[in-house]
């Protein structure tokens, strides 16, 4: 397994002691495989995709265990995890405006990780920045190396970054949101890259996004989580056409889909994710959930299986399980 | 860097020519003034201004013009070097500041403010009543009265570039925190420095002419313009434009530089160029 991260807890300090933002989270992630975490805002997955790469906010305690490659990252220092980040593991950012500095050129920047981890000099690096832009199907690859981030459309911007990311031939890429600051059709030329860079490379996908349909489309597995927790994990087929948790059926029930009847409306979910301080006495998503029961609020869910690799943290989990 | 943009901004351009014309008045005395400086003529003292001397003499005879061309390298020297201790100590405290976060970051934060409620001439006067009149403590006074200044202001715009996608993806791609500093950090917040440092050098300029004008900078034979006006004060009634001239120079030199500042600032800024 490449990566298998198990129990793991992140606490933010706060006004008031410590806020548990991931909790109690558990997954792996086998070479060539791309794994879906989708999620609100707050649901902890970014902070998850951080705490891999060692780079969780300051101040912030990591508990329980991630191992890459057999290793184990949490405690690891930040000498060695520095060896391994842009090198064994790399990360793909939202926002391809503001994750390159306006000031250097692509090229340079493409680069970097190449002189830094391959101790490649200039030269050298700069040629491989251009061969590595090509590779992520930039046109004029010479032209893209000479600008500078402002020169180039977010799309091509985003294919830069995605250079960036696997130039040392990563065998882990986490994607944070790689697509949501672009047009739709930009969007699947861009997860179309990642899918072939894959293929082509078997490295492991860590995809973050808030996009059920990316995800659907792109990712092996799914986690769903909310308010830190993971509350369903399994076969993305599997989670998509058979839900086992009334939070991933309220998310695919709120996506907008062709063919509704013309006038209907979107569903939602009612309230928004409550902040807590501790592990929650009982489901995090007691408040808002339809299905609500009184051991909701008193025990948190177990985890109970269903077919091969699917699991829910529901009470009613056995219920459940029809289309949405 | 965006091209500046300078056409539709006058106050760029005008404090651009007098500093300009400062720095070539300095650079002019170093080969050629009229007269030595500090040659007396007591014969033609306090002459008004002739073909032979602009600006006329002063109380020893000595030609105002040369005296005032000299005077200026004086502040230009102060200003350099005093911004440039300010730039080198200011800028690694801060950068240091923003990346180590925590008990460092306060106790730096702490001692600039600390040094930050002496008002710039206190402290001077501070410090070179401790080690002593003379150009070279005045410099560092006010080098040291830099410090801090810069200190804050790099760890605030250090912390803005910090928090950027860009630095994160930098961590990300492995590089260490000098690295970021030197690649990331000290580019993007160049523009504020440059505009601070300017402003900076003004007010540089104003406090040697201060302290040269309480005796506690330029001792004689030195020459400056703040030394020029002390010794202008005495013969206020017979001469007066033995301080005007002097006055002068300082009021268009910290003008310009001020000017300049502002011009840049705003030539800088993308958010205030695209408003205007």
């Amino acid at each position: 397994m490449l990566l298998d991260v198990v129990e793991l807890a992140i606490d933010l300090p706060a006004p008031d002691g410590w806020r548990r933002v991931v909790d109690r989270v558990s997954f792996g992630l086998d070479e060539g495989e791309s794994l879906g975490v989708v999620g609100e805002s707050g649901s902890g997955k970014t902070m998850t995709a951080l705490a891999i790469m060692g780079l969780a906010p300051d101040g912030a305690e990591v508990k329980g265990s991630i191992r890459f490659e057999g290793r184990e990252l949490v405690g690891l220092t930040e000498e060695a995890m520095g060896q391994l980040r842009g090198d064994r593991i790399a990360m793909v950012f939202q926002e391809p405006m503001t994750a390159l500095n306006p000031l250097r050129g692509v090229g340079a920047q493409v680069a970097e990780p190449l002189m830094l981890h391959r101790g490649l000099a200039g030269h050298e690096a700069r040629g491989r920045a251009a061969q590595l832009l090509e590779r992520v199907g930039l046109a004029e690859p010479e032209r893209a190396a000479r600008s500078y981030p402002f020169m180039l459309s977010g799309g091509e911007r985003q294919r830069a970054m995605i250079a960036m990311a696997i130039g040392c031939g990563p065998r882990l890429v986490i994607a944070d949101e790689p697509t949501t600051a672009l047009d739709v059709t930009v969007q699947a030329r861009i997860l179309a890259l990642i899918d072939g860079l894959r293929s082509e490379s078997g490295m492991g996908v860590l995809l973050v996004s808030h996009d059920l349909a990316v995800i659907a489309g792109h990712c092996d597995r799914v986690i769903v989580m909310y308010a830190g927790v993971i509350m369903e994990m399994g076969p993305v087929q599997a989670v998509m056409a058979e839900p086992r948790n009334p939070y991933t059926l309220a998310l695919l029930e709120a996506r907008p889909r062709p063919g509704a009847p013309r006038g209907s409306r979107l569903k939602t979910i009612p309230g928004a994710p409550e902040l807590k301080s501790g592990p929650s006495a009982g489901c995090p998503f007691a408040g808002r959930c339809a299905l609500t029961m009184d051991i909701c609020w008193t025990t948190p869910p177990p985890e109970a299986a269903f077919g091969l690799n699917h699991v829910s943290r529901c009470h009613r989990a056995s219920e459940l399980g029809r289309a949405p | 860097m965006a091209p500046l943009r300078p056409r539709g901004d006058p106050s760029l351009w005008l404090g651009a020519v007098l500093v300009a014309t400062l720095i070539a008045a300095a650079a002019l005395s170093l080969v050629w003034t009229p007269y030595p400086p500090n040659a007396i003529d007591i014969p033609h003292k306090l002459a008004g201004p002739s073909a032979a001397h602009w600006f006329g003499t002063d109380n020893l005879g000595r030609d105002v013009a040369s005296r005032m061309l000299a005077g200026s390298r004086i502040s230009i020297l102060v200003g350099v070097i005093a911004v440039g201790i300010g730039l080198a100590f200011g800028i690694v405290l801060g950068l240091v500041a923003a990346f180590s976060r925590g008990i460092v970051e306060d106790g730096i934060m702490k001692m600039s403010d600390f040094m930050f409620a002496f008002p710039a001439l206190l402290l001077a006067i501070m410090l070179t009543s401790t080690f002593g009149p003379g150009v070279v403590n005045a410099i560092v006074a006010i080098g040291v009265y830099n410090v801090p200044i810069i200190a804050k202001l790099t760890r605030a715009t250090a912390n803005g570039v910090l928090a950027r996608e860009y630095a994160l993806a930098a961590r990300a791609a492995g590089r260490g925190p000098v690295a970021i500093a030197l690649d990331h950090v000290l580019p993007n917040i160049a523009p504020a420095l440059i505009v601070q440092a300017t402003i900076q050098f003004a007010i540089a300029i104003l406090a040697e002419a201060a302290l040269s004008y309480l005796g506690l900078g330029a001792q004689p034979p030195e020459t400056s313009w703040g030394k020029m006006l002390a010794d202008a004060q005495t013969v206020l009634y017979n001469a007066p434009g033995l301080a005007l001239y002097p006055g002068i120079a300082i009021a268009l030199s910290v003008l310009g530089l001020n000017l300049l500042g502002d011009g840049l600032r705003d030539a800088l800024d993308p958010k205030l160029k695209a408003r205007s």
